[in-house]
């Protein structure tokens, strides 16, 4: 009796084609793949290593281990969703060797259950954006998201920033769906706890406005 | 429905994948639960936020040595050409 198969997107046809001529020897064809893809392997690299030398040799390793591999890619799945699985081991690998002392994996942290039990509940500016300058939000942003476990940051970034379907980013980490719905949730509701030290709405006297309601949390 | 059982829910709520009963017991909830309310719509900012973020965008200069560094590898290893598994 077979499992039920992740549903697999329609590979995109002209991309497959570039993938064929490279594969035949055509380097101007992959160069292609690498103008399409670089700027989100780059984004993926630095979210998960938090850092931007990491995030370079990340790049450049991830598409260079693509190229070499390039026999081994099947066309069942989009070029793109293989090649995020291998920039993300590559990824993991340099945190792994930046923090020999502690284990790197997507299964780090899975048990903090409580830490997405949503705390403190208040309404938010009608336009957080507008309270921060571009460079304190950016600063905002990158603090909070990385004091999230790095398995539940690269859910996020996956679905969230890069824009994957839950069964895309499932195959790229190799995760069930279920576990990615999973860490997708807790990621989501844990970074919007952290967000609202910066984003809360508050009176005239600097006091936060707490939301009322009866609800049972 | 309980609040905790509105925030199992609450990531297949966002991404609008469920059924018409469920997301209509859902909504139900949302019309009187206030948190749930205030719940619901930051973590749909926090998401909203980082997707138009732009964090950790490529610059240009960085994008353009990077693919040189990658295409003059891919050429040397080119030689021998991709590997065939």
């Amino acid at each position: 009796m077979g499992a039920i198969q992740p549903k697999v997107s329609e590979p995109v046809s002209d991309e497959l084609a570039l993938v064929q001529a490279a594969k035949g020897g055509d380097v101007s064809a992959f160069e292609e793949l690498v103008r399409r893809y670089d700027r989100n392997v780059f984004r993926i690299a630095q979210h998960i290593t938090q850092n931007r030398e990491d995030a370079e040799d990340v790049v450049q390793d991830a598409f260079l281990k693509a190229y070499s591999n390039l026999g081994q890619f099947q066309g069942q799945s989009k070029f793109y969703t293989w090649l995020v699985r291998i920039a993300v081991n590559e990824a993991l690998m340099k945190l792994r060797r930046r923090r020999p002392e502690r284990m790197v994996s997507l299964d780090e942290d899975v048990k903090t259950e409580e830490d997405s039990v949503p705390r403190e509940v208040a309404d938010w500016s009608p336009n957080p954006e507008q309270q921060y300058n571009q460079a304190e939000l950016r600063e905002i942003l990158g603090r909070t998201i990385q004091g999230l476990p790095p398995g539940f940051r690269t859910v996020f970034v996956l679905r969230d920033v890069e824009g994957l379907s839950t069964e895309e980013t499932a195959e790229a980490l190799e995760l069930s769906i279920p576990a990615v719905k999973s860490r997708l949730l807790r990621a989501r509701l844990q970074l919007r706890e952290r967000l609202n030290r910066y984003f809360k709405r508050r009176n005239g006297n600097g006091e936060i406005l707490s939301a009322g309601g009866d609800g049972d949390q | 429905m309980k609040c905790s059982e509105f925030l199992q829910e609450l990531t297949n709520y966002l991404d609008g994948v469920m059924d018409a009963k469920t997301k209509s017991e859902l909504e139900d909830h949302l019309s009187w639960c206030h948190n749930c309310y205030v719940v619901c719509d930051t973590t749909k900012k926090t998401i909203e936020i980082y997707r138009d973020s732009q964090l950790y965008e490529l610059p240009d200069d960085l994008r353009t040595r990077l693919r040189s560094a990658i295409m003059a590898k891919c050429q040397a290893r080119k030689k021998t050409g991709p590997r065939e598994v």
